[in-house]
């Protein structure tokens, strides 16, 4: 496939930046989008121009480092999977792909296509933990918890903090992924015990790093790689209200 | 505690029991409207006299106007915060399934103020005293209002704003107070859509009739 790539390219946190047009030959259908990029930068490197920067760790959709705003969408077109899991067979000869990095407040460029996402980091330490040694596994039945329960909780804590739900939203909301993380304590007994200091914590800190305000649009689900639903935000808001 | 108040989940949850009082007074406003259809002004006018003057409407009234005046306030700030968040957008436009109205909410509120602005001049400052006109005699201005074609486009115009803001607003109310119910969730979607369909109708139907076939 023959295609162009318009890729936003700033050198560092306070240059002005702007979109570059690559043309790029060949390129496999069976490619990932990465591979794609890594070999745009391997034509870079022996055309001794600076590679394109971004960030990428396991590229098996597991860490979430690999954000992108690819064509109007976090993580490319196709729903539930994050860039690195995106092949080049959903685009098609002759195609124009617009990559840009995540946009908001909290999230400024570092580089290129990579943000600084320490702002997620900071929401978890305000309060997105048991502060006590919690020690090995306990015995499966001594604490009974409902199945339900116990799903609702793993689906919640397969958030993988990639930011595309804040990327999505129009008002650059963290509303999804901070609810994500409530709730995968919230429903369980453990988390119980520090429930009403850890919404308190973790929503003060969201606000206090600029993230915008929920206007249930439903971008965040819609785009979530780990397909995190919007009932944590409900669940999110009742947790806050029952800690006052 | 002043964190607590003013952070974003306490506003958004201030402005959306103050935008369901207002869910609650439209159907109330409508059901007086009707009474326009009627060929004689007597009991519009003495519903609207009922409105003016019965002490627990009164008392009613400026809980209605605290409540504008909040979802208005809490609205627009917000709306400036999220603009905040994002001061570099995108240069592609965001194609993410969302719900279609939910993306407009502040640009068809801004209309639907600058409509309630218009609506008060014609009425509500007639009753203060502020415009000039029979305070009795409503019946007569709305009549000869609604005989204006360009006051009917922009009354129809507004009503269909109006609906498209209800839609979105409804449902989404239930979901900032925390309602969200695998079942019930839903319903409340189409009891949304039910209702931002037929109160602009309603309203709507007072105005045609009363333009073309009067």
């Amino acid at each position: 496939m023959k295609l162009t790539l318009k890729i936003w390219r700033q050198k560092n946190p306070k240059a002005k930046g702007n979109f570059e047009t690559y043309i790029m030959d060949n390129v496999s259908p069976k490619m990932a989008f990465l591979e794609m990029l890594d070999a745009l930068n391997k034509k870079l490197i022996e055309e001794h121009k600076d590679p394109v920067a971004f960030d990428n760790d396991c590229r098996e959709g597991i860490c979430g480092s690999c954000g992108m705003y690819i064509n109007g969408h976090p993580h490319g077109p196709v729903p539930a999977i994050t860039t690195c899991s995106l092949s080049m067979r959903y685009f098609k000869e002759g195609d124009t792909i617009w990559v840009e990095p995540w946009r908001a407040k909290p999230f400024p460029v570092i580089k290129d296509l990579i943000v600084d996402r320490s702002a997620f980091d900071k929401i978890q330490i305000a309060g997105g933990f048991i502060s006590v040694n919690t020690g090995a596994a306990p015995e499966a039945n001594s604490i009974l918890i409902q199945k339900k329960k116990s799903d609702d909780a793993f689906d919640s804590a397969i958030c993988i903090g990639c930011g595309a739900c804040v990327a999505a939203c129009k008002n650059a909301s963290a509303m999804l992924f901070v609810s994500a993380k409530i709730s995968q304590f919230a429903l369980l007994p453990q988390g119980r015990v520090e429930a009403r200091e850890r919404v308190r914590t973790m929503v003060e800190k969201m606000d206090e790093l600029g993230f915008g305000n929920c206007s249930n649009t439903g971008a965040c689900e819609a785009e979530c790689p780990k397909e995190i639903k919007l009932v944590n935000i409900a669940r999110l808001y009742r947790e806050y209200y029952k800690a006052f | 505690m002043s964190k607590v108040l003013f952070s974003s989940i306490t506003k958004k949850f201030v402005m959306a029991l103050a935008g369901l009082f207002l869910l609650t007074f439209l159907p109330l406003h409508l059901i007086i409207n009707l009474m326009l259809l009627k060929s004689e002004p007597g009991p519009f006018n003495s519903a609207a006299h009922f409105m003016a003057t019965f002490p627990l409407i009164k008392i009613m009234e400026i809980v209605l106007f605290g409540a504008i005046l909040i979802h208005i306030s809490w609205g627009i700030y917000l709306q400036i915060q999220n603009w905040f968040a994002r001061p570099v957008g995108y240069v592609r436009y965001n194609k993410s399934e969302t719900s279609f109205f939910s993306r407009f909410m502040i640009w068809t509120g801004a209309i639907i103020l600058t409509f309630l602005i218009l609506h008060w001049f014609n009425f509500y400052f007639i009753k203060l005293g502020i415009v000039k006109g029979n305070p009795e005699d409503f019946y007569s201005v709305a009549h000869s209002l609604f005989k204006i074609p360009a006051y009917d486009i922009i009354y129809l115009t507004c009503f269909a704003l109006l609906g498209f803001h209800l839609y979105h607003a409804f449902y989404s109310a239930f979901q900032t107070i925390g309602l969200n119910h695998r079942i019930w969730s839903p319903v409340v979607k189409l009891v949304a859509l039910v209702y931002a369909i037929i109160l602009p109708a309603g309203f709507a139907f007072i105005s045609v009739t009363l333009w073309l076939f009067r």
